[in-house]
């Protein structure tokens, strides 16, 4: 009758731990790979439109970026609600994109890239087509002719 | 029987189930890359010198007003209708090009009062100072959908395959070179086919 002698509480055996270290790595690697390093804060909103006949990016790409659309939130008060332009981290007037592309090209991508960078222009959908045109003349006065509407994956009826 | 203890937890398959999450963490993930419609702006035309004159018929106007409504060719139209009309303008090969060719791919209507040769076709798309973005890149969508779709056609004619097709595999960085070099020479003939012509116009106000 010994068999069915009720063990005694208090002899729970101790949770292994010798997994931890492979949750740790799981984990790290998780976030590792999930990770794009953003080069900038945005400063201002966005909401990308939607396109679906789309031509990706490559990492290769010669690319700078532009930002534009209305302050976020936290901006608000000290820039208000009108569409302004992000270069870097900072919000620029218009007149400043050609010093910005020259910067950009010297410093950080090399000069004999000059005549294949992109221009990638990331506006909030809910810009005016105004301000987007005086970013465009100020690029074609620099002769900086490629650029790519970054939008996001999607029907258009979205936007 | 004297008391026994407990077996520890064999925690020998914990490193599978970590294996087991980080993979499917790694499969379901999507990358975001950055993604969209490519243009090239028109160079600063040198002084003194007066742009072409495009006759009528070769030019496909889409208006777009401050209240994102589209008037395409002088009649109001659905963004939805766009791409149709616009790849019937392009494919109407009613005429010849520069060379006098007439156009032998295309299968429009062939009208008199629309245009002459893909060759030569322009789509002009003008916006108010105070369009939204968020339409003209509809429009701009839509336009370029329409020019995928014939490049598409005449892809799949020649080469057996989508024009669109070759063109993310050509871009992508772990294709051969000479598989790029074969798919660039294929979509130079069918871009020469159609060439994307389309003008950001001055915004008017």
């Amino acid at each position: 009758m010994s068999k069915f002698k009720k063990k005694k509480s208090g002899e729970l055996p101790p949770v292994s731990t010798a997994a931890l270290p492979d949750i740790v790595f799981m984990l790290l690697f998780f976030f590792m790979t999930v990770t794009t390093f953003k080069k900038d804060d945005y400063k201002v909103k966005q909401e990308l439109p939607y396109a679906d006949q789309v031509q990706t990016l490559d990492k290769t790409d010669k690319v700078i970026y532009i930002y534009a659309g209305k302050p976020s939130l936290r901006y608000q008060k000290e820039f208000g609600t009108q569409a302004k332009i992000q270069l870097n981290d900072k919000f620029a007037d218009v007149s400043e994109i050609k010093d910005y592309w020259f910067n950009t090209i010297n410093n950080d991508l090399g000069q004999e890239y000059q005549n294949v960078a992109i221009t990638a222009l990331k506006v909030d959908k809910e810009t005016n087509m105004g301000l987007i045109a005086d970013i465009k003349q100020q690029l074609r006065e620099i002769n900086a002719l490629k650029i790519n509407y970054t939008t996001r994956k999607g029907a258009v009826d979205q936007n | 029987m004297g008391r026994r203890n407990i077996p520890e937890v064999n925690a020998g398959s914990m490193a599978d189930i970590a294996f087991l999450l980080l993979i499917f963490f790694l499969v379901t993930t999507t990358f975001e890359v950055d993604s969209g419609i490519n243009r090239k702006l028109p160079p600063m035309p040198p002084p003194g010198v007066t742009p072409p004159i495009i006759k009528q018929k070769n030019l496909f106007t889409v208006l777009v007003n401050k209240n994102n409504d589209l008037l395409v060719e002088e009649e109001v139209m659905a963004l939805g209708d766009l791409r149709e009309a616009a790849i019937a303008f392009l494919d109407n090969g009613g005429g010849t090009n520069e060379k006098g060719e007439p156009c032998n791919y295309c299968k429009g209507d062939r009208k008199e009062d629309s245009s002459d040769h893909p060759n030569k076709a322009i789509i002009s798309v003008r916006n108010d100072r105070e369009t939204e973005y968020g339409t003209f890149i509809s429009v701009q969508n839509e336009l370029v959908g329409a020019y995928n779709f014939l490049r598409n056609r005449e892809a799949q004619n020649l080469y057996k395959m989508n024009y669109t097709a070759m063109d993310s595999i050509a871009s992508n960085p772990q294709t051969s070179e000479q598989l790029k070099s074969d798919l660039k020479e294929k979509m130079e003939v069918i871009k020469e086919m159609f060439p994307l012509k389309i003008s950001e116009a001055e915004t008017s106000n």
